[in-house]
């Protein structure tokens, strides 16, 4: 028997080298595929709209007008809506979000009843939209009839949709964020005599903050692209409305019902009209990394 | 001459724990706890792991109130008022009775605000400036971070935060702090300028600190309460009171041979 020092070190098995380059290979093309795919799509639609954005030029985003008998195109109409719906949604869902997310991280309730809640919150994001929006026509709206001046499909009842369909997002993310504050400062906070909502409210929210306003954000995106059933309630009109009880369009909506029929430089200008809206959500993405990694840095 | 036991009860009892029972769920964790805490002394909990020892010092500000199954039986009186009675607000004990954690845990906003914090919830309406600088004097802390108040509370040193959480309890002025294992997280530079600290805060303050090191006790505590385990008749490892008395007394002579087994480190 030779003891150990004495013994060389074993190299490893030629295969297990092999395996470990495949794998980092493997991973690399994944990662480059994913970056490839987005850039590819933005170029074609870039490429296509071309023709648009040779003809329209900036004006294209601030004129209402779309008639494709006489090949004239803007959009500010959807563009309005777009952000206007989505700030709707956002400014319902927001403190409802928080609301239950404050609700299921705290032990206000048995936990029995607490877990079928998260599960029903995570359920709401699991309806399909078109189902979101079958609801809209025939339930919503009529109910909408009864009470307000409002007349069939438009803006209101796609904003309200579009607040719960975004409600799981901001409520699932900001309960994630809420359970993540180390225990340790929220126990600090009790041991000096405060309260449990001065604790919600002046600590354990600020310490979950930068994750709270991540998933509000990641809402805003899906509220800004949000197609099937927001197209079935805003009545698609593109005539400048800033009553919300008045039908409206949103880019995405826009899309949807236009390209079936589109031939010439109606392609082009919806393609033009695609290129904004991955602009709007791209730059609002960006926005929350930034405001993420400053609120980090506190 | 006088008797240790006597020593004690001259010295006016902050605090007086009169046959504690502690349970979590049906689980007797804690049992048969008689123990005066003296004004302006450090007393030290020392004892194995799972003695209890922890919890009976969160029981003094009801932090274990945050535990669903946890029940207490008996009476933990503070200045002869019992802290469990159904008409005492904890948030009003937690003002009074303050507490440093075993991980330093400052909030994650600016060392000014860490202190100023507790004010603020207190309805606090002097001078915030000026109470940030007692605080953070009181703390020894002061000329460590009197150029970067404005600075995250979690980015200074471990030994650091430690001193800002002790400076965090000491700007509400409360009559007791406790400490769990303060130390159990810092180097052992740090940890001598928390001991200095003790040394200076039982001037105006009533100490009591949980501590797994016995030369820590030794060094820091005018009294220590040596907790022990036995294991009951159902195989439960059950926590009590061996031995309360003088340090010197509790490390040079103890009545019990399991404490003079403990503190000279046979087991434990």
């Amino acid at each position: 028997m030779t003891s150990i020092s004495e013994r060389r070190l074993e190299q490893r098995p030629p295969l297990e080298k092999i395996m470990d380059t495949v794998f980092l290979w493997a991973a690399r093309i994944s990662a480059l595929a994913i970056a490839g795919v987005l850039i590819w799509i933005i170029t074609l639609v870039f490429i296509q709209a071309l023709p648009a954005i040779g003809q329209f030029g900036l004006g294209f985003l601030f004129k209402s007008t779309w008639n494709p008998v006489r090949d004239e195109y803007g959009i500010l109409t959807p563009i309005y809506g777009t952000i206007v719906s989505s700030l709707i949604a956002l400014l319902i869902s927001v403190p409802i979000g928080l609301g239950v997310s404050i609700v299921l991280s705290e032990d206000y309730l048995p936990t029995q009843i607490q877990r079928i809640l998260v599960f029903l919150v995570e359920l709401l994001a699991a309806i399909p939209s078109v189902v979101y929006g079958l609801w809209g026509v025939f339930v919503l709206i009529p109910f909408l009839r009864e009470i307000t001046p409002l007349k069939g499909p438009s803006m209101l009842p796609a904003a309200l949709i579009l607040s719960v369909m975004i409600l799981p997002t901001i409520s699932a993310i900001a309960r994630d964020a809420l359970i993540n504050v180390d225990i340790g400062v929220r126990q600090a906070a009790v041991g000096l005599g405060a309260t449990r909502w001065e604790t919600i409210l002046l600590v354990i929210l600020p310490a979950a903050s930068s994750g709270i306003i991540g998933g509000i954000m990641l809402a805003l995106g899906r509220a800004l692209g949000e197609t099937m059933a927001v197209t079935m309630l805003i009545g698609n009109s593109n005539q400048l409305n800033v009553s919300l009880f008045q039908p409206s369009n949103t880019i995405s909506s826009l899309l949807a019902n236009q390209f079936a029929e589109a031939s010439g430089l109606q392609v082009s200008a919806l393609m033009y009209a695609a290129l904004v809206l991955a602009i709007i959500t791209l730059v609002v993405n960006m926005l929350a990394q930034i405001v993420v990694t400053q609120l980090q840095k506190i | 001459m006088l008797s240790s036991e006597d020593t004690i009860n001259q010295t006016q009892a902050v605090l007086n724990a009169e046959n504690v029972d502690i349970y979590y769920g049906d689980f007797l964790a804690l049992k048969g706890i008689y123990m005066e805490i003296p004004k302006n002394k450090v007393t030290a909990f020392i004892g194995p792991s799972g003695c209890g020892k922890s919890t009976l010092l969160r029981c003094y500000n009801r932090l274990n109130d945050l535990i669903p199954v946890f029940k207490l039986n008996g009476k933990i009186t503070y200045h002869g008022q019992n802290l469990y009675d159904q008409d005492v607000d904890p948030v009003q004990v937690r003002r009074r009775i303050g507490m440093v954690f075993q991980k330093p845990n400052p909030f994650p906003k600016s060392i000014y605000e860490n202190i100023t914090f507790g004010a603020k919830i207190n309805g606090f309406k002097g001078d915030f400036d000026q109470l940030v600088e007692e605080s953070l004097r009181g703390a020894a802390l002061w000329e460590e971070v009197k150029d970067k108040l404005k600075q995250n509370g979690m980015s200074i040193s471990g030994g650091q935060q430690q001193r800002l959480c002790i400076a965090r309890t000491i700007a509400l002025k409360p009559d007791v702090i406790l400490m769990d294992e303060p130390c159990a997280a810092l180097d052992p530079i740090s940890t001598l300028k928390v001991e200095e600290l003790i040394h200076q805060l039982k001037e105006e303050y009533t100490i009591i600190i949980v501590t797994h090191n016995m030369q820590q006790a030794a060094r820091v505590a005018d009294y220590t309460g040596f907790f022990n385990v036995r294991v009951t008749e159902e195989g439960k490892r059950q926590g009590y009171l061996a031995e309360h008395d003088l340090t010197e007394v509790i490390f040079q002579n103890p009545k019990e041979e399991a404490t003079k087994q403990y503190v000279s480190g046979r087991f434990g």
